[in-house]
């Protein structure tokens, strides 16, 4: 591998702290495995690791801290275990939420900004156009290359910060142009304008592609624009059920000018063509249960944005809601709502506020396993394996309608 | 006595009794990190402890969590003998490489495409990536 003579003299502990040393061994023990040749310098880090697995990462991270390790670039905190603001609601045991704690503090010390959002690019994190970063937390890697251009892989537990601390990242996967290409098309021409235009049509469009196209990169057609969260739901989506980290959306995203720039040039492998029963069938495997009586609402998966709060404040008018409603969403966010006393009005309705962390990584939602109506296809892959409760998929209007009358209430008219 | 050579992420020794997860797997959502147990619904080996086994996985699926499952197995002492892999993977080994740092301790691991060990087989490891086949100690 070739390595400069900056990073030889970190790695060798010629110069840096000995936590600088670490992140390096790391690093580079991690691109010799990818089979990278070299490192490629970054410009930011978003860090998934400040969420708590178990006591061995909260000590490894003192540790680093501890011997002097500082991010070399500016890095933004995914979620932790905890909402900091208001730490009762997260029922981790004592001893465990004592250490899920340290660890948010270690990262703080190590300088990250303690964003813990798991979209750092609606908090003001926007590396631009082919700009090389190391982010983890999937949707957020899926955002950054498929919105914003940026480059960078999924990086996990313990290499994400170890990129951060180092400023360089293994140079392989979606680093390098070539690795960025689509090699499939899905093609959406065949959908009615009417659904396209859906929000709920995206988190489904995203849990369609990652069940076909697994980690292969595809160019996505037929579909004249889309908002920013939209485009969040559907990278939410196929993030989660496969292991998608680019989509290019032809006219819409920027690698994807037209079909042959974002193929590269080559013919595409395979050009799959969505018909309305593979959406119907992408939605309904979102749902492992039939409608009737819920149990809460969870919104927030990615974390919700201003624009998607103040929508459940629209849709609610004023009718109280029935069931728990868990909005998660980060700091920034609450913020611009605390402006206007838009998160009261919220609370009022019945929201509580999951600021800092998430419902499906923490235990917030009720202790009884139940029913959990959600409009975020990330929160329904996940709901069952980290919290025991079951899913369903619904439209934002149709969680809304449904946390107010305590079981599923459907809107016949969205798809 | 049959042999392999495996190319090597991480040096080590081991000899020890094989676990094949016939199913892909993550260890994060996959594996206790309490127990060592298969907890993944459905998986063949539900239940069964990757504590003290040669590991065969022929597929991984990728949560980049699991680097934080593989470092709290080597904490509490419940990490595989060695790990044989069927493809090149850095998320289970960059926690290998974190326990090392902590002074935990270590394991070999290996990747070998399409690896033909069945559960219960005798392997020993070594330093260059060479398994051998042992008899089992049953027959």
């Amino acid at each position: 591998m070739i390595l400069s003579n900056v990073e030889r003299a970190i790695l060798s502990g010629e110069s840096g702290a000995a936590g600088a040393r670490m992140a390096m061994d790391i690093v580079v023990q991690a691109a010799r495995m990818l089979g990278a040749d070299r490192l490629v310098p970054v410009v930011s880090g978003h860090i998934d690791g400040c969420l708590y697995h178990g006591d061995s990462g909260t000590l490894f991270c003192e540790k680093l801290a501890a011997e002097g390790a500082r991010v070399a670039v500016p890095a933004t905190t995914n979620v932790g275990a905890l909402n900091l603001l208001n730490p009762d609601q997260c029922r981790l045991p004592p001893d465990q939420r004592k250490m899920a704690y340290r660890l948010m503090v270690a990262h703080e010390r190590m300088g990250c900004a303690p964003s813990w959002t798991c979209a750092p690019y609606q908090a003001g994190a926007r590396p631009a156009l082919g700009q090389q970063v190391a982010w983890g937390e999937s949707n957020a890697v899926a955002f950054v290359n498929t919105v914003l251009g940026a480059r960078t892989n999924r990086y996990g537990d313990f290499l994400d910060i170890a990129c951060a601390i180092t400023g360089r990242a293994p140079c392989y996967g979606l680093h390098r142009a070539r690795n960025r290409r689509a090699s499939l098309v899905v093609d959406l021409s065949g959908l009615s304008p009417v659904l396209l235009r859906q929000d709920a049509f995206f988190p489904v469009l995203g849990a369609l592609i990652g069940r076909l196209t697994g980690e292969t990169v595809c160019a996505v057609t037929g579909l004249d624009c889309a908002s920013e969260d939209q485009l969040k739901a559907m990278c939410a989506g196929a993030a989660a059920t496969g292991s998608v980290a680019l989509i290019h959306v032809v006219g819409v995203t920027p690698e994807a000018p037209d079909l042959k720039t974002a193929l590269g040039g080559r013919a595409a492998a395979e050009v799959i063509h969505v018909d309305r029963d593979m959406v119907i069938a992408a939605r309904d495997a979102l749902s492992l249960t039939c409608d009737g009586p819920i149990d809460s609402v969870a919104l927030g998966s990615p974390h919700f944005s201003e624009a998607e709060c103040r929508a459940v404040l629209r849709l609610a008018g004023a009718g109280r809601f029935k069931v728990p409603v868990y909005i998660c969403l980060g700091r920034h966010t609450l913020a611009s709502l605390q402006v206007d006393g838009a998160d009261q009005a919220l609370v009022a309705l019945g929201v509580d506020l999951v600021v800092d962390t998430c419902v499906v990584v923490t235990p917030i939602l009720p202790a009884k396993p139940g029913v959990m109506m959600t409009n975020s296809a990330k929160f329904a892959h996940y709901a069952t394996g980290n919290t025991g409760h079951l899913p369903i998929f619904g439209t934002l209007g149709e969680c809304v309608a449904s946390a107010q009358a305590g079981s599923v209430e459907r809107d016949g008219t969205v798809w | 006595m049959t042999r392999w050579q495996a190319k090597v992420l991480l040096e080590g020794t081991a000899q020890a009794k094989v676990l094949r997860l016939d199913a892909p797997i993550s260890f994060w959502g996959g594996i206790d990190p309490a127990t060592s147990q298969v907890i993944l619904a459905g998986h063949p080996q539900f239940g069964e402890r990757v504590s003290g086994k040669i590991l065969v996985i022929r597929q991984l699926i990728g949560s980049s969590s699991s680097s934080a499952v593989m470092l709290e197995l080597a904490y509490g002492g419940l990490a595989p003998a060695a790990l044989i892999l069927g493809a090149r993977d850095a998320i289970l080994p960059i926690g290998v490489v974190v326990a090392g740092q902590m002074g935990w301790k270590t394991l070999p691991v290996l990747v070998l495409p399409d690896p033909p060990f069945q559960t219960e087989d005798v392997l020993s490891v070594d330093d260059l990536g060479m398994i051998k086949l042992l008899p089992s100690p049953d027959d």
